[in-house]
């Protein structure tokens, strides 16, 4: 069992500093779900195959993440409030080499 | 007025599956769902994505699955209204129900199960100053009729199959066909992708990539509207009659969130103690469209859902009839256009 340290920023602005696991297959739109910091139905709402943007969340720190697939660039190319930051974050999976990230749910699309 | 005993709204894999439910109490069904098709998510987001999850299916892509489900339900005839959404309900003196759409069609039935998901399929509106203004005064997320466009000059926005097969399509009906989008690359079907190559090689379709439209104009209807190039912030005017953003669908509970249901995060509160009723007697919810403790979002956990449902519409459209459940290798399937499927017989013959 290992955990590491995840800050996110929900979409009130508040900062909560959450534990997340390391061996579960978890990605990061999953932790958030997880704590729920923000309302089921807001938030992967695909399930997690980057095909829709509800899990957009913007990368405050500089850790260093793999590259996009042409699938997550793809739907980022059509989601809104998309900024240089911007990821999906099905598409991040919890590794040890997150430990300390520092991110900020991007906002519910209307 | 369309009858039928059980009215679900949703066609995805749960509200299919209930068809077959039903079905085996000789109870009628139909569905409505604002998609043009059957088969709800598995069908609009990823026909083409496997499912490892459903029992004794080791893989099935979701587009399979969905026409499995019709071909197993098709006995049982169910009636379909697609691409319209349930809008209204209005409950009657005898305790059955009128569910209208928003075209106007009108459904009447003892029972309604909401099998909706997580809602009906809306399209996705960029974030644009005085968008609405220009809602059908030049701004459409979809195309109904594509004559309306004829001779007309159309920019579409998007990256993904439906802005390329319609820049296509409106190639040949449009005066002018202008395609933006954020990247160079488009997600889509390869032939249409060389297709739009091809048109605009031949001067048909004016493709301006990354780009994006940033501002619309125009007193009454639209006019003009601004685009911003993505990759050096230069910004054009561009005159068009019309603007078609087609940024794919995404779920909202919609109407249904005020038919007096209780709603709890984003579903419907349902019984799972006993047979997924809500808070107002004869309307249930089943699949993803519903909540309760340790709930979860599998179609698997659907398809059961669906079934104790339908043994409790059954009791309440029938309350003095007795009745035990058969397995269908024990019973057989009879359908209602006649056939009847059953296990073959044993053959009863002495070996000398």
């Amino acid at each position: 069992m290992s955990d590491i340290k995840i800050k996110i920023t929900d979409r009130d602005g508040v900062l909560h500093e959450v534990d997340a696991p390391t061996d579960m297959n978890m990605n990061l739109m999953e932790v958030v779900r997880s704590y729920e910091l923000a309302p089921e139905g807001t938030i992967g709402i695909c399930g997690g195959m980057a095909m829709c943007a509800s899990c957009q969340c913007y990368i405050k720190s500089d850790h260093s993440l793999p590259e996009k697939s042409d699938d997550e660039e793809a739907m980022l190319a059509e989601a809104f409030f998309v900024e240089d930051n911007s990821r999906l974050g099905c598409q991040i999976h919890m590794t040890d080499a997150l430990d300390g990230l520092e991110v900020e749910l991007a906002p519910e699309e209307a | 007025m369309i009858k039928t005993d059980i009215l679900i709204i949703g066609a995805g894999p749960t509200g299919l599956f209930a068809v077959f439910e039903a079905g085996l109490l000789q109870l009628k069904c139909h569905l409505i769902d604002a998609l043009p098709q059957p088969g709800g998510q598995c069908s609009e987001i990823y026909p083409k994505k496997p499912i490892y999850d459903i029992p004794g299916f080791p893989e099935v892509l979701a587009g399979e699955l969905v026409d499995n489900l019709m071909e197993q339900i098709k006995p049982f005839q169910p009636g379909f209204t697609l691409g319209e959404r349930a809008e209204k309900i209005e409950k009657l003196e005898d305790g059955s129900f009128i569910v209208t759409t928003n075209k106007g069609t009108q459904h009447h039935a003892p029972i309604i199960a909401i099998a909706g998901g997580l809602g009906s399929f809306e399209p996705r509106k960029p974030l644009l100053a005085d968008l609405s203004k220009y809602e059908d005064n030049g701004v459409a997320y979809m195309i109904k009729e594509p004559e309306i466009y004829r001779d007309k000059k159309v920019l579409i926005a998007g990256g993904g199959d439906s802005a390329l097969d319609w820049s296509i399509f409106l190639a040949d009906i449009a005066s002018e066909v202008t395609l933006v989008h954020r990247r160079n690359e488009f997600r889509g079907a390869l032939d249409s992708v060389e297709k739009v190559q091809q048109l605009k090689n031949q001067g048909r379709i004016n493709l301006i990539t990354p780009s994006e439209v940033v501002g619309l104009h125009g007193d009454e209807k639209l006019e003009k509207v601004s685009i911003k190039r993505t990759d050096t912030s230069e910004e054009i005017d561009l005159e068009v009659d019309n603007f078609i953003p087609l940024f794919g669908l995404s779920p909202k509970l919609g109407p249904i969130a005020d038919w007096g249901l209780e709603i709890e995060k984003n579903a419907i509160k349902v019984d799972n103690t006993l047979d997924y009723q809500t808070n107002i007697p004869g309307i249930y919810a089943i699949g993803d469209v519903n909540t309760y403790p340790g709930k979860l979002k599998l179609i698997l956990c659907g398809f059961h859902e669906a079934t104790l449902m339908c043994q409790s519409a059954y009791q309440r459209i029938f309350p003095d009839k007795k009745y035990v459940m058969k397995y269908t290798t024990v019973g057989g399937v009879t359908g209602f256009d006649g056939s009847k499927k059953e296990a073959p017989k044993a053959v009863i013959k002495s070996i000398d």
